[in-house]
């Protein structure tokens, strides 16, 4: 369990490949430090005054190009590999598998609460399976904080007002510790839940047993139609394919969408929230500029409800 | 003889003086007295964590702690203490001229620096508890006297761009005759790209703080999400200027090396137009890294991406120094004076510091160790190894220009070792603590943790006897060091060719230079 060089075990493959990066590095860097502390060192003992000896160099060279030459070359190519090899496994990292399963984080003063899709909650603990791809939807409730798994290397603030993302895929079931690392108050240090893995057979059985016997609550995706119900989003867009006064909502999540400045953007969580809060922030190339602001009016739970909802209509 | 120190008495004549010696020896004075300040509530910090539970303070109370350790040792004494002290005391006397180019406005500024000091320690009737970086929504939000505290650095850093001013003014228009750009001494050239870097930043998180002040004043919400504001845009007008202030940290103490190598290595400095150019080049791409700081914090993945390549930028300029001051030692004739042990300090414990800042640059090993005692690890690495291990080279180094007394070099060297030894036993396991996952800023820790946070307490001790040591070596010796004579360590710049303590005018006569201030003759083997 106790690896080197993150010395805690790593959790994942991407962990793992996190990890290489790491020893990378370190050789890299093992080999500047060993030539500069071993020359330092040399020199030092070497050239030291003696008494007795005329207290003169024995050199006067000022400058050397070769030598400078290629103590630029040499460190510019170990830093170009470095950002390289470390830009791509984060770009793994970031890459959200297709088929992962979605839990909402919402972290607040000093807890972090979770939500699976079928509308349940949970606080300071939650569930996976083994093996599935799980992306991990975050947001904040009052201050910043910082949502760590130090066995799988992840780490992402939570952000009021705004949605980030981690995702994971346990190698092995067990027990692993979630901390927060951005400073949030007295409880920061108290802020602390845990990420339980378990074999998938296992996950499935209580997974239905929890929805079962939990009390009644609406899955996530169905709040969220029921919240664009009651707020009349229906009366200009459809759920169907169809167009009213706005686009269409089927297969929106996720697409690219033109918009009438010529740029495209994702339609991802940030981008429905916006569009709900502040409409008037872009437009969808080909539509007149009439949906009005929701500010005030929606609630924060509700607009995470609403994208679950968008999410769900494939 | 008359000096600075003995022309004129009394308490007004230094609190009006116009003389850039008394007026860094006030700067040194106060801002010395914060290190020591900060100090102990950094063995508050160290010693709270001995144990996993609150067993000394509660949360508030630590976290109270850790945040004035933090704004006072950056605001209060790294970023000011050798451009505002040593670069006062020195800057006029290195290029040859008499004073700074305004000098009233100099003074001006050392009375801004009091005034705000006075308003931070005003802001210590409700402790601050955000953590030196401000972050918002929770600074705009919590009940301590952050308006007060950001209001004292506020004049501070006004203070800071005045003087950087001056600096930039000064060694335009004031070098000796013949003190062309090429035959600066290094220390210049590292004052020069500090003053520009302030000038340029310093506004920045002036603004950034007002905009702050408005928030929690008026509740405008530039930073509130609920009100259509953005948490993160505060830290990037916090980054923008504090990542540069890391360079106003190092370059200065730079300066200092590339002076005191040379020194006690009898042997020019090897590559000075690199080590000139590099500072420069420092201070520019300074500018394009803030993002850095920000990887996990919900950037778009575009500007992570930017941020991390131009990261690794400042690498290479950083190197060549470091190569530039190995290489001048060879076939040196090296002294192993305590200003020297010191500088080597430098660059051993600096060298450190810089290779593990690629671990922090690339983003897949940044995500699991931001935030982490890792980060702790590797800039007290820069910040203490680096810059604090530099300004102790240079405060043993023109200890007696200054003062006209010799320090006691057994004494001195004692204190070294203990600071060392204290140094790396304090911060080397925080780089396992972080790999482990540590967080830092964590008041309570699970029990796993706490062999290393044991050692570090240890080592947090031994750092502070060595660290009181050189204090009593320091005042002790003002009275009871030998007497200084002009030029103790041999040096070629022109503070040495006057009498140690230099009198009021510095010099009696504008030297006129024909040579850059490394001209070490070569015996033949
Ligand atoms: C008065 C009609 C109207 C109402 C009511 C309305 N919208 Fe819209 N919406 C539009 C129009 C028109 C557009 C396209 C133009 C634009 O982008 O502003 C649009 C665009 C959108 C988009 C972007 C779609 C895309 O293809 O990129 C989203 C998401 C959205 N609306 C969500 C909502 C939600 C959620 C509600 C209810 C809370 C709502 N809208 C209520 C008219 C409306
Ligand atoms: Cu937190």
């Amino acid at each position: 369990m106790n690896n080197v060089p993150m010395a805690f075990g790593a959790a994942s493959h991407v962990a793992t490949e996190v990890d290489n990066v790491f020893i990378f590095i370190l050789v890299i860097t093992a080999f500047f430090f060993v030539t500069t502390q071993g020359a330092l060192i040399y020199f030092v003992i070497k050239y030291r005054h003696r008494k007795g000896q005329p207290d003169m160099a024995t050199s006067s060279v000022i400058t050397n190009r070769f030598l400078e030459g290629i103590w630029i070359g040499v460190p510019s190519l170990a830093v170009a590999a470095i950002f390289f090899y470390g830009y791509t496994v984060w770009e793994n990292m970031r890459t959200v598998p297709k088929n992962a399963e979605e839990i909402n984080v919402t972290a607040r003063q000093w807890l972090y609460q979770f939500q699976y899709p079928d509308g349940r909650k949970s606080i300071n603990e939650v569930r996976v399976p083994v093996g599935q791809a799980v992306k991990f939807n975050l947001t904040s409730a009052d201050v910043l904080h910082g949502f760590y798994l130090p066995a799988f290397r992840i780490k992402q603030d939570a952000v009021p007002g705004r949605y980030t993302y981690v995702w994971l895929r346990a190698a092995n079931p067990g027990s692993y510790d979630i901390f927060c690392t951005q400073y949030c108050g007295v409880g920061h240090s108290q802020m602390r839940a845990k990420l339980i893995v378990m074999p998938r057979a296992q996950y499935q059985q209580w997974y239905r047993q929890e929805t079962a016997s939990a009390e009644k609550v609406l899955p996530l995706a169905d709040e969220g139609k029921a919240v664009v119900q009651r707020l009349g989003c229906l009366a200009c867009h459809s759920t169907d394919g169809s167009v009213k006064v706005g686009p269409t909502w089927k297969n929106l999540y996720g697409s690219r969408v033109l918009l009438e400045s010529g740029k495209t953007v994702t339609a991802d969580d940030n981008y429905i929230r916006t569009k709900i809060l502040d409409p008037a922030a872009t437009t969808v190339k080909g539509f007149p500029k009439v949906m009005p602001t929701f500010k005030g009016i929606i609630k924060n739970n509700e607009i995470t409800a609403v994208i679950a909802y968008i999410k769900s209509l494939k | 003889m008359k000096n600075y120190l003995n022309e004129t008495r009394g308490l007004s004549s230094w609190i009006f003086t116009l003389d850039h010696k008394r007026i860094g020896i006030m700067y040194l004075c106060i801002i010395l007295f914060f290190f020591l300040v900060g100090g102990v509530f950094g063995l508050l910090v160290r010693l709270e964590l001995l144990r996993p539970n609150n067993w000394l303070m509660s949360s508030q109370t630590y976290n109270e702690m850790f945040t004035l350790h933090g704004v006072i040792m950056i605001f209060l004494f790294v970023i000011p203490i050798i451009p505002s002290a040593l670069g006062n005391f020195f800057v006029p006397l290195l290029i040859g001229a008499r004073d700074v180019a305004f000098p009233r406005l100099n003074l001006f500024s050392v009375w801004l620096f009091g005034a705000g000091v006075l308003v931070v320690i005003a802001s210590f009737s409700h402790p601050i508890d955000t953590g030196w970086t401000f972050y918002t929504p929770y600074s705009a939000r919590t009940a301590a006297a952050v308006t007060i505290l950001v209001g004292g650095i506020f004049l501070m850093g006004m203070s800071t761009i005045l003087t950087a001013l001056n600096f930039i003014v000064t060694i335009h228009r004031l070098r000796a005759p013949g003190m062309t750009w090429f035959r600066l001494p290094l220390f210049i050239w590292g004052i020069y790209a500090t003053s520009i870097i302030n000038i340029i930043a310093t506004p920045v998180v002036g603004m950034t703080f007002i905009l702050l002040v408005a928030e929690r004043i008026f509740g405008i919400g530039f930073f509130d999400p609920a009100k259509g504001g953005d948490p993160l845009l505060f830290q990037h007008f916090f980054w923008f200027y504090s990542h540069p202030a890391v360079y106003v940290m190092i370059l200065p103490a730079m300066g200092i090396i590339s002076e005191i190598i040379p020194v006690f290595s009898r042997k020019p400095i090897f590559g000075y137009k690199a080590i000139a150019y590099s500072s420069l080049a420092i201070a520019f791409s300074g500018f394009l890294v803030w993002g850095h700081h920000m990887f996990v914090a919900g950037m778009s993945n575009a500007a992570d991406i930017f941020f991390s390549f131009f990261t690794f930028s400042v690498a290479v300029p950083t190197g060549i120094k470091v190569f530039n001051w190995i290489a001048t030692m060879y076939k040196g004739s090296i002294h192993l004076d305590t200003p020297m042990i010191y500088a080597l300090t430098f660059i051993f414990s600096f060298i450190i510091g810089g290779l593990t800042g690629p671990f922090l640059g690339a983003l897949a090993t940044d995500v699991p160790l931001h935030d982490t005692y890792f980060v702790v690890a590797h800039f007290h690495y820069t910040m203490m190894g680096g810059t604090v291990m530099g300004l102790f080279a240079g405060l043993h180094y023109w200890y007696p220009k200054m003062t006209g007394k010799m320090l006691n070099e057994k004494t001195a060297k004692v204190a070294w070792a203990l600071v060392f030894v204290g140094f790396f036993v304090t911060f080397f396991n925080m780089f396992i603590l972080g790999m482990r996952g540590m967080p830092r800023r964590w008041a309570t820790y699970p029990p796993r943790f706490q062999t290393e946070h044991i050692i570090s307490t240890v080592g947090s001790w031994i750092l502070a006897a060595g660290i009181v040591i050189m204090f009593y070596n320091f005042i002790r010796c003002l009275k009871k060091g030998e007497k200084a004579p002009p030029n103790p360590w041999g040096g070629r710049t022109l503070e040495w060719q006057v009498p140690s303590p230099p009198p009021t005018e510095n010099f009696s006569e504008i030297p006129v230079i024909t040579d850059w201030p490394y001209s070490y003759p070569k015996r033949e083997e």
